[in-house]
């Protein structure tokens, strides 16, 4: 100590009792230390202590961890805000993509089977977008974005990737209508695939189901036979399918068999139908095909025969195909209680054209009553 | 002292000196960490030696050992050596420069760190790694913001500005 720091003898009293305490302390702690570092109940004690000093050990990592977790939450946020985005971008893209997907693996599948259709009779025919539908008991028919301009007459059959749809009955230079076979007085002549049974199939104006009536019940028909066109009559090709018959019963005479056909053609499916280019030659259509309702000459020369008896009994089998017996332009009395006889009512309203002219083992259809659709009716 | 009009002032410097201490570091930066506690202490037994002597400096030692986990008595010890130099040099420390104080404070955590080596040496403990002995250079260069922060505290400049 510099002589100017103090007097000596106040600087010494201070400077004995601090070295004392100084002492005193030292060896209190160098006891502790010794103990402690013994491990004897100093350190137990200690032990029960530390407990006291947990809360500032967690202060101490506060810092720490509120930092820890800032950043952690900031960097999760960002993330997830990075790829929600992302994902949900990817889910609108695929989203799209898969409609697309979709609408593609239909229209493949449909143009497949159109193709098929067209390929397995090695057939000319042209793809004809159906402008509208029209299906109700009275009227089947479609009409056709195609037209004359696109080599389409009236006579051709249209067929889809099912089978046989109907035939065009009346063109313009851009648009063709189609009856259908499912129209009520529509009849196509068909055959059993199985066996060349040949039938004629009749409209019902529903698009599930033709009619067959009048079967002969020696014939050899059964439930699940597959009917093609036959070809007779010249004015569908023969061996497009038809239909399956789903069900065969006795009609009210006992003497013959009626059946329902499940059409093999998708009515109420499918944006486009194939049309048929060759076709019987116009002339003979405008000969002899009655059928079509837009065909003046026809409606007003063709009268159905009437047999009234013949109908309702349904067991008339031979009747004249072209029997002009009836009165010309008279609608048949037995109009409104058609249906009930032998699946009459959908009979072609003229005599039977020569699509619908059935063989003549099972001949009953020019036989039938007259019921004019309501359209030829009106236009009468 | 008189000038001291901040009793919180104490307690609450020395409990900020040991969670500071138990801050969690990096292992890399864990030997290089300030003795927060001997300066926080040091500067308490410059400026109000009235209060804080060496019973103080071995009560808050103990304190510490009981939260670092070190041997209870170590930094009891450690302090209080400090604390006597301190006192012996106060007058003339309380005058000097922020230089050569910050200086003075560097030698006094470097006897620290000799007395904590001896101690761990004579009980066969596992010497501190080398960086251990960078840690007073730190402290010297933190002294001056560490009393500059203590004066701010204790007087109540913060209220004033």
């Amino acid at each position: 100590v510099p002589p100017y720091a103090g007097p000596p003898t106040a600087a010494r009293t201070g400077e004995v009792a601090g070295t004392l305490r100084l002492l005193a302390y030292l060896a209190l702690s160098v006891v502790l230390i010794v103990l402690d570092h013994r491990g004897g109940w100093l350190s137990q004690a200690r032990k029960q202590v530390a407990v006291m000093v947990q809360p500032l050990w967690m202060l101490a990592g506060l810092p720490g961890r509120i930092a820890e977790r800032i950043s952690d939450d900031a960097g999760t946020l960002g993330q997830l805000t990075v790829e929600n985005r992302r994902l949900r971008e990817e889910l609108l893209l695929n989203q799209a993509r898969m409609a697309r997907l979709q609408t593609l693996a239909a229209d493949n599948a449909r143009l497949r089977g159109l193709l098929d259709a067209a390929g397995r009779g090695n057939l000319d025919v042209m793809l004809a977008p159906v402008l509208d539908i029209d299906l109700d008991p009275t009227r089947q028919r479609l009409v056709l974005d195609a037209g004359s301009r696109d080599r389409v007459q009236v006579g051709q059959s249209v067929i889809d990737a099912g089978g046989l749809l109907g035939q065009i009955i009346g063109i313009t230079p851009m648009h063709a209508s189609v009856l259908l076979i499912t129209d009520p007085s529509h009849a196509v002549p068909v055959a059993i695939a199985r066996n060349g049974v040949r039938l004629v199939a009749y409209g019902e104006g529903r698009s599930d189901v033709l009619r067959l009536s009048s079967v002969p019940l020696s014939s050899d028909v059964k439930v699940g036979d597959v009917l093609v066109t036959s070809g007779l009559g010249g004015r569908f090709p023969a061996g497009f399918p038809v239909g399956t018959i789903t069900r065969l019963h006795p009609d009210d005479s006992r003497a013959f068999l009626e059946g329902d056909v499940k059409p093999a053609a998708q009515f109420d499916r499918g944006r486009e139908v194939l049309v048929l280019l060759t076709a019987p030659a116009p002339m003979e259509v405008a000969q002899f095909d009655s059928r079509q309702p837009a065909d003046e000459a026809a409606g007003a020369t063709a009268t159905a025969p009437v047999d009234a008896a013949a109908a309702g009994t349904g067991a008339t089998p031979v009747s004249p195909a072209t029997s002009p017996a009836a009165a010309p332009g008279k609608p048949s009395p037995p109009k409104p209680a058609a249906p009930a006889p032998a699946g009459v009512p959908k009979a072609p309203v003229r005599n039977a054209p020569p699509a619908t002219q059935p063989p003549a083992t099972t001949n009953t259809q020019p036989a039938q009553p007259t019921t004019p659709p309501p359209n030829d009716e009106a236009r009468r | 002292m008189s000038r001291s009009n901040a009793y919180w002032a104490l307690p609450v410097s020395l409990l900020a000196a040991l969670v500071l201490g138990l801050l969690p570091l990096p292992v890399m930066l864990q030997p290089l960490r300030p003795y927060w506690l001997a300066l926080v202490l040091a500067y308490w037994l410059i400026e109000d030696p009235d209060r804080v002597g060496l019973g103080v400096a071995f009560i808050v030692g103990l304190l510490a050992d009981l939260t670092f986990g070190t041997l209870f008595g170590e930094q009891a010890l450690r302090l209080v050596v400090m604390a006597f130099i301190l006192q012996r040099f106060r007058a003339r420390l309380r005058f000097f420069p922020m230089s050569q104080q910050a200086l003075a404070i560097g030698g006094l955590l470097l006897n620290d760190r000799i007395v904590s080596w001896v101690i761990h040496f004579v009980l066969g403990e596992p010497s501190p790694p080398h960086a251990f002995w960078l840690a007073p250079l730190l402290g010297m260069l933190l002294w001056p913001l560490v009393f500059v922060a203590m004066d701010a505290m204790r007087l109540g400049q913060w209220k004033r500005r």
